[in-house]
């Protein structure tokens, strides 16, 4: 169970220095969180990781108050975290040197913020004072995006060259952002788990299963073995799928056309079959909580066999893809984050575990039915570039395969078909993990009077996105589709 | 081994849709039906009259007004949770079926209310004359305006082999001069608003805008919420809306197909 989060509260001048001494003990930065309570006070949760559990250091900001000494000049990876907390709660953390608007630019300190308990209906976007285009001699700003050729989710990144200096890249992600979190709020905690599924589209699964797992651990019930089962060949289909469209991106960039027909196969293949297994291409409805929505609608052993041909026509297109220099030549030494920096970053996903980290939630704090069956965490990888974190891909796709057909075959010869508990809803708050495609994935769900009053996903996306701009040292031009398809993240989950 | 050999095994992947149906439409969960329209009189079923509040998160159920009470369902705003055949099985059942995009609003509702088909008749030989003036190749610039991505993907999808819209004279372009078809995915975010005027002022006349995904159609589960509307509809009118959550390559293919008048005749009922 991974909701046993240890707990430990302060006063809000003690909460920087406290997070800075855990992580210079060793632990991982994962999150800060902000939630606004009735009487107008605002509770700030920062969660760290050790190899196996998950702290909160916790103050708590009267009403009225809202500022709090900044973490960031002491831990940069809270950067991001504090700009959205400005953006939508309107705390200011005095020391953080930029402050800019995140996911929510506006004009004004003294705004209705939507993250309070009664926010606003509607607000006014003003862009106007976001720092871009830099002025001065010598100084370029290339924009591209949020609209591109192609098709990609909205974000823009601007390129910004200063004399000879290496150009800086800067990522805005305000464009898509849709207030999800505030969305949760509306519902009713039974219907709230399809909008999880909503967060970010590519991890549909993962956002179910978190989000189910979090209201589980408030109520206290374990889902049965079949559910928990069915969970994992779900959530390792979607890893799968998700890891091929990086793939895919790459074969793309390289002109690697066969490459790219032949994944497109097997990838539309993948799809087909996640869709005979439970009526969805990307498995929504599947999870909920309390278990499953029902038993698989494709006999285990029928899918188990799909997988098998699958598996073996998609080695065998890896495995060539893997061994053509001209493909490797682009990846290889490109967008590299070294080990120090993605460290101190607290990287997750494949992006951490290219560089050397072998962080995985599966393994570290095993939910479901993982703890039972047999996987390894794609370690190995280190030297940080696209190829790097293409080969954790491509190990990954090879476990999530051997993940699928154990839980098949164990359900084809289960006899038990329990696959749904009653789950009720309890108050609470709870944090909740998993590992999605583009790694941890944290839920924070707060249920107060059997409504959910705060539900924060704080998605991988998010967290590596915010050191992107690290891994851009060479051409900027020529890597970019490399970088930006080894990276692999979602920009819905990123915008919120 | 050479990819030039490895590309040609497997022999012809690519579906003959529309020219063929494809039985891969039949495997799936692609739209909602109402299986008995009018329960309040169905003596026979015994059914509960009433359908509960709350059955549908996102309010595609609802039960006209006047004394037949036709229970309708809005594919338009529906996300094929699968809580109404859950519920309500006398009443509710999905069906394999991928042509679901509607050249209106209205057009998505099944059954139809009365007065639809009139309405569709005249908005398709308005948007048929409008199209006639486009080349024999069509431009697609796909603009995401708040999706969760999950359209992203299947739009993808739409370019590799099995659903290779090239074979059928569609291809993305990298400039809205260009492009013919506006493909918008996502709830019409407060921060896509500005971006999707401005491509649309930038394409040439003629211009189809198509909606793609519940999410465009209508905000889904998500819009409106402070920073989105719900749906691109409520900025500037699509010409075709496609349902889905997300919708799939069929939908979006019939979708395009819709738009450009190219579906035999009697596929083009909706
Ligand atoms: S499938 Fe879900 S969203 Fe669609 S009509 Fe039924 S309950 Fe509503």
């Amino acid at each position: 169970m991974t909701g046993a989060a240890l707990t430990v509260r302060m006063a809000p001048q003690e909460l920087a220095e406290a997070v800075a001494q855990e992580v210079r003990s060793g632990r991982r930065f994962v999150a800060l969180v902000a939630t606004a309570a009735d009487d107008g006070s605002t509770a700030l949760q920062a969660v760290l990781a050790s190899d196996r559990d998950l702290t909160v250091l916790a103050c708590q900001l009267p009403p009225g108050v809202r500022s709090y000494p900044a973490l960031t000049p002491l831990v940069a990876a809270a950067a991001w975290y504090e700009r959205e907390i400005h953006d939508l709660f309107g705390l200011v953390p005095s020391g953080h040197r930029r402050l800019d608007p995140l996911v929510l630019p506006r004009s004004g300190e003294d705004l209705p913020r939507p993250g309070a308990r009664r926010g606003p209906v509607s607000v006014e976007l003003d862009v106007t004072g976001l720092p871009a285009h830099v002025v001065g001699q010598g100084v370029f700003t290339i924009p591209y995006g949020p609209v591109r050729s192609g098709v990609f989710e909205a974000v823009e990144y601007l390129v910004e060259t200063v004399g000879e200096e290496i150009p800086h890249l800067r990522t805005r992600v305000y464009h898509k952002h849709r207030g999800i979190e505030r969305r949760f709020q509306d519902l009713e905690p039974a219907d709230a788990v399809l909008l999880a599924e909503r967060v970010e589209g590519t991890a549909t699964v993962a956002h179910a299963l978190a989000f189910s797992q979090a209201l589980e651990q408030l109520a206290d019930i374990s889902v049965p073995r079949p559910a928990a089962l069915l969970r994992v060949a779900h959530a390792e289909l979607e890893r799968i799928a998700t890891h091929l469209d990086s793939v895919i991106r790459h074969t793309e960039g390289a002109g690697q056309a066969v490459a790219n027909a032949r994944l497109h196969v097997h990838k539309e293949r993948l799809m087909r079959l996640r869709a005979r297994l439970c009526g969805h291409r990307f498995g929504r409805g599947v999870v909920v909580p309390g278990g499953v929505s029902g038993p698989p609608r494709l006999a285990p052993s029928e899918a188990n066999g799909e997988l098998g041909a699958l598996q073996g026509a998609l080695r065998a297109d890896l495995h060539a893809l893997m061994t053509t220099p001209s493909f490797l030549d682009r990846l290889r030494g490109t967008g590299a984050v070294p080990t120090q920096v993605a460290t101190d970053h607290g990287a997750v996903g494949p992006v951490g575990r290219g560089s050397g980290l072998p962080g995985d939630v599966r393994a570290d704090r095993p939910y479901g039915a993982y703890g039972h069956l047999g996987f390894e965490v794609a370690t190995g990888h280190r030297e940080g570039d696209a190829l790097a974190r293409q080969r954790v891909r491509l190990d990954e796709i090879g476990q999530a395969l051997h993940l699928v057909r154990q839980a098949l075959d164990e359900l084809d010869e289960t006899s038990d078909d329990e696959w749904r508990r009653p789950t009720p809803v309890v108050d609470g708050s709870v944090l909740s993990s998993v590992e999605a495609p583009q790694g941890e994935l944290l839920y924070l769900v707060e249920v107060t009077e059997g409504r959910l009053t705060r539900v924060k996903p704080r998605t991988a996306s998010f967290h590596n996105l915010a050191i992107f701009h690290e891994a851009f040292r060479g051409d900027i031009f020529t890597d970019f589709v490399f970088i930006e398809a080894s990276f692999g993240l979602s920009m819905a989950g990123v915008s919120g | 081994m050479p990819w030039v050999l490895r590309g040609l095994r497997d022999g012809v992947v690519t579906t003959r849709y529309p020219r063929r149906p494809d039985g891969y439409g039949a495997l799936f969960d692609g739209a909602i039906t109402v299986l008995s329209p009018a329960p309040a009189v169905d003596r026979q079923t015994g059914g509960d009259p009433e359908i509960p509040a709350g059955l549908c998160p996102t309010g595609a159920i609802f039960v006209d007004d006047d004394s037949a009470q036709t229970v309708r369902v809005d594919r338009g705003r529906c996300i094929l949770c699968g809580r109404c055949v859950e519920g309500r099985p006398d009443l509710f059942a999905f069906v394999p079926d991928t042509e679901t995009a509607g050249l209106t609003r209205t057009a998505l509702v099944v059954p139809p209310s009365p007065g639809t088909e009139e309405e569709t008749r005249a908005v398709r030989s308005e948007l048929a004359r409008r199209v006639r003036g486009l080349r024999r190749s069509i431009h697609i610039r796909h603009v995401d305006g708040g999706s969760d991505g999950a359209e992203e993907a299947e739009i993808s999808a739409l370019t590799g082999p099995i659903y290779d819209i090239q074979r059928l004279g569609m291809f993305f372009t990298a400039s809205p001069r260009h492009a013919d078809i506006l493909l918008v995915t996502g709830v019409g975010t407060a921060g896509m608003t500005e971006e999707l005027r401005r491509t649309l002022e930038a394409m040439p006349d003629p211009k189809v805008l198509v909606a793609a995904g519940t999410d465009a159609v209508s905000g889904g589960l998500v819009g409106p919420t402070y920073a989105s509307l719900g749906g691109i509809g409520a900025l500037v009118p699509p010409d075709v809306y496609v349902p889905g959550s997300p919708p799939s390559p069929f939908s979006l293919l019939h979708g395009l197909l819709l738009a450009l008048g190219l579906l035999p005749d009697d596929r083009r009922t909706r």
